[in-house]
């Protein structure tokens, strides 16, 4: 079947029947229920809230260029870092690879013309962006200063901005985050082709489902949370300010219940994605496939028991310091498999560097160290002094920039011929990747020295004595800035005059490369039996032909 | 002793190019070994990570678009090699970092306390003897301290670089850090939990002075009464010394000696008599109040501010110590 869909899409002049020219129209696509489109009416609002987001982040690195600050009043700066942190938290890295890419591939991953629900699925972005407006709404008219943590008294009680108002647009989305995964959940069951047994399932889907279970079970926590503090608010109802018999530190355990599993929602569809680019860009197998598989898993269940490492300063026990200290060194090892296996996956491979591959090394090698600085702060001694400094925005940068964002654009740039039809220039692509690499540890790496030395995040004033590194950082956000302007410019340039791609232009496994380019509205014209594994690219024995050249390298 | 002259080594070194903050207190050293072991774990990993990549990048980069790569398999041992490690590196390093975390939690009991009041965007530092500093601490070289701290208004948090201490002040509560400063000098006082427009402003210093020269100030400073003092005469202006008398009447407990003790409250639960307990007790009386008296104290609740909330809290606990003294 493959090679017969192949050969319609390289005829030249022969336009094939697909998802994106089945029919055209403004209804065509805000009614549409086939989750493609939907995928990329999530792909276009995404990025235009990164947008918003980065905007927010450059103003911020030029401001503190200055010890004095170069460019606002800190009541301006403080709603600028509110702004970045609660649209890219909610807006951009929640929904972020789960309702792009997320929704375009699960349904041809597994061999389904669809997911279970799909008006469900359309609803839920109606839900996004109800909440997206709101939010953005807020920030427009007043802003919000409360930073994307809500912080109650200040929140409830004390500030003067627009909390309410973005607090509930936060609160609508989480809802689009439930459907969504309620979606995905029922979909990887019950809708898998015959013969995808959940062991030759793409890594990609178990991180899905993974990232599923924390958006049913964990969304529900902050929704409720956010709720109650519009209410003490609006109505002074005392639940979190004790002036009015409320417990501050009740919001906090209530927001990282939620928040902690969230940074999970973050990364584990990035590390799915990572599976999948590793795999094809080393034509190999995965190397430990169930251990990847259950790693998944285990972070998603180990992530709701580790949020006190949020409070060890706040003045909890030291009992519980204890425990969710050993628990957050627990939740590190799931991790730390993933980064060995996906490593011994490149080893004995045949390993070629086009751009998502970049991204993907890139996610690995940046991965390591958002990881491996986290243990710094699961050790109890080190976070009392690093807690609340620039270390932890350093540290979660990594994380959720170098790895998430690198993911993100990885994987938009692996199926980019399959969404678009069209190939981009890699050469640019690559270039971008190399920017992006260095403008990230510009940007970043200053401040893990910066929390050290004693800087305090949020801070629209600083000592001089921090000004060095300061700029430092600063000059890496505008080489950053660069870096995620140019795919912007040649993936839209692409669309129009990108040359046609085939089916599976990486010569890539997987069912969703078994279908043209871009695929039909129905996915599969007949529905695929499936018969072997994940990846199951062609290897021979080492013992087979232990010399010969060119073929195998032991 | 070759970890420690290697440690010292490598402090000496990050401190000389600045990328270090100056170790102050008896704990900075503690946590700064941790740092440099867990630096070095990172760096360790790092590398091993990265070389692998850039080992197979280069020599298993792929020759020709139809060649066909050597098998892999997937041994239990690799696999089981590759969690067992990393599982035991981060338990030494949580029982380490704990050991340390905890042996830090409680002051030693010859601690000279402290009282800090956080309110947006000050602070406010009380010495027992008196004085009264505004985003200005001075204290002695050598001498445990203990910093006892309650907030007006939003969260904040006390955090001292120099000293490795760092901990969120809130309202309602009483939370408390200690130090021991090991040098003299002047070193940052930072607000840590962002607390409003101008949470970058609420900072301050912290002069830490030889002992003699601690003694002059104090000395040289205003005469004033001790916190102790100013609550006793509180005590008595708003009248608690007509019911809370020392040895003890049918109408409120005896208040001597009563600090740092468990008592059962009439609601079952047994509680020590802390700072926030106390406080509590003048704000709402009858949520805390002792099963043999009749709840009819009545509540102080927006007559007494904060300030003289630690002189009324000092007051009791001085009582506590003439009680002990007295024995």
């Amino acid at each position: 079947m493959s090679t017969a869909t192949a050969d319609i899409q390289e005829r030249p002049g022969a336009e094939s029947v697909n998802y994106l020219n089945a029919n055209y129209g403004i209804k065509s696509w805000f009614l549409t229920f086939d989750h493609k489109r939907i995928g990329l009416l999530y792909l276009a609002s995404i990025n235009l809230m990164f947008l918003v987001g980065g905007i927010a982040a450059v103003m911020m690195r030029f401001h503190l260029i200055e010890p004095q600050g170069a460019l606002f009043e800190p009541e301006t700066y403080n709603k600028m870092f509110s702004t970045h942190g609660i649209i890219m938290v909610f807006f951009f890295l929640v929904p972020s690879i789960p309702a792009t890419l997320g929704n375009f591939l699960i349904p041809l991953m597994i061999g389904a013309r669809d997911v279970a629900f799909p008006k469900l699925n359309l609803l839920s972005w109606y839900v996004f962006i109800t909440g997206a407006s709101l939010a953005l709404i807020g920030v427009l008219t007043g802003g919000v200063d409360t930073g994307w943590t809500f912080y109650p008294p200040y929140s409830s009680l004390y500030s003067h901005t627009a909390v309410t108002v973005v607090a509930f647009g936060v609160f609508i989305a989480g809802f689009s985050s439930i459907l969504t995964g309620l979606n995905f959940i029922v979909t990887i069951h019950k809708m898998r082709a015959p013969g995808m047994t959940w062991f030759r399932l793409p890594l990609f889907i178990w991180a899905m489902y993974a990232t599923s279970l924390i958006f049913v079970l964990g969304t529900p926590v902050i929704a409720i949370t956010l709720f109650l503090l519009a209410l003490e608010r609006i109505l002074h109802v005392g639940i979190f300010d004790p002036a009015v018999g409320g417990d501050p530190l009740l919001f906090q355990h209530l927001f990282w219940f939620y928040s902690h599993p969230a940074v999970y929602i973050m990364i584990l569809p990035g590390m799915g994605v990572v599976s999948e680019l590793i795999t094809a860009f080393s034509r190999k197998k995965i190397f430990g496939y169930s251990f990847v598989a259950f790693s998944s898993l285990s972070i998603a269940v180990i992530s709701f028991v580790v949020w006190g490492h949020h409070m060890f300063v706040t003045g909890q026990s030291v009992y519980a310091g204890l425990v969710f200290s050993v628990l957050s060194f627990l939740v590190a090892i799931p991790s730390a498999v993933k980064v060995f296996n996906w490593t011994a996956t490149l080893y004995r491979g045949s390993i070629s560097y086009e751009a998502p591959m970049l991204y993907a090394l890139g996610f690995i090698g940046l991965f390591t160290i958002g990881g491996l600085t986290g243990l710094f702060l699961a050790s109890l001694a080190t976070d009392v002094h690093l807690n609340g400094t620039y270390f932890i925005v350093a540290h979660f940068h990594y994380v959720m920039v170098g790895g998430a964002v690198m993911a993100y654009l990885g994987g938009i740039h692996f199926w980019w011929p399959k969404i678009s039809g069209r190939l981009y220039p890699d050469l640019w692509a690559r270039i971008a990747a190399a920017i992006i690499f260095i403008g990230f540890n510009l940007t970043f790496f200053p401040q893990f020295v910066l929390g050290y030395l004693g800087m305090p995040r949020r801070y629209a004033v600083y000592p001089a004595e921090f000004q060095v590194l300061n700029v430092m950082s600063s000059a890496g956000a505008s080489i950053l800035g660069i870096g995620y302007v140019i795919p912007l410019v040649y993936l839209i340039w692409s669309m129009k005059y990108g040359p046609v791609a085939s089916a599976n232009p990486w010569k890539a496994k997987g069912l969703e490369w078994t279908v043209p380019s871009p695929p039909p509205t129905e996915n599969f014209a007949e529905i695929p039996i499936v018969t072997e594994d994940a990846y199951n690219y062609p290897t021979i024995e080492a013992h087979q032909y232990p010399d010969a050249p060119g073929v195998a390298r032991v | 002793m070759m970890m420690g002259l290697i440690h010292a080594g490598i402090g000496s070194l990050v401190a000389t190019i600045g990328l270090q903050p100056p170790a102050a207190s008896t704990i900075s050293s503690d946590v700064d070994h941790l740092y440099y072991v867990l630096s070095g774990i990172t760096i360790f990993f790092t590398v091993l990570i990265f070389s692998c990549i850039f080992v197979f990048m280069i020599k298993y980069r792929r020759r020709s678009d139809d060649e066909v790569p050597v098998a892999t398999h997937t041994p239990l041992a690799v696999e089981l090699t590759w969690t067992i490690i990393p599982s035991l590196i981060c338990a030494v390093l949580f029982v380490w970092a704990a050991a340390v975390y905890v042996r830090n939690s409680r002051p030693p009991a010859s601690s000279t306390e402290i009282f800090v009041i956080g309110k947006q965007w000050m602070w406010h530092l009380q010495h027992m003897e008196g004085p009264r500093e505004i985003n200005e601490l001075h204290v002695p070289v050598g001498v445990p301290i203990k910093v006892t701290m309650t907030s007006q208004d939003v969260i904040h948090d006390f955090y001292i670089p120099a000293f490795r201490v760092k901990k969120d002040v809130l309202p309602g509560r009483y939370s408390s850090i200690w130090f021991q400063a090991t040098q003299t000098g002047t070193y940052h006082l930072f607000c840590a939990q962002y607390c409003g427009t101008n949470h970058s402003e609420m900072i301050g210093w912290i002069y830490v002075m030889s002992q003699t020269d601690y003694a002059n100030w104090l000395a040289s400073g205003e005469k004033t009464e001790s916190l102790a003092q100013q609550g006793e005469r509180l005590f008595s202006q708003y009248g608690c010394n007509n019911c809370h008398v020392p040895e003890g009447n049918g109408r409120a407990p005896s208040l001597v000696g009563i600090y740092g003790k468990p008592e059962k409250l009439q609601n079952g639960e047994t509680r020590v008599v802390d700072e926030s307990l106390i406080q509590q007790a003048i704000i709402t009386p009858n949520s805390v109040h002792l099963p043999s008296y009749q709840p009819i104290m009545p509540t102080y609740q927006g007559q007494i501010d904060s300030d003289q909330m630690l002189q009324l809290i000092a007051y009791v606990k001085s009582l506590g110590s003439e009680e002990r003294n007295g024995k």
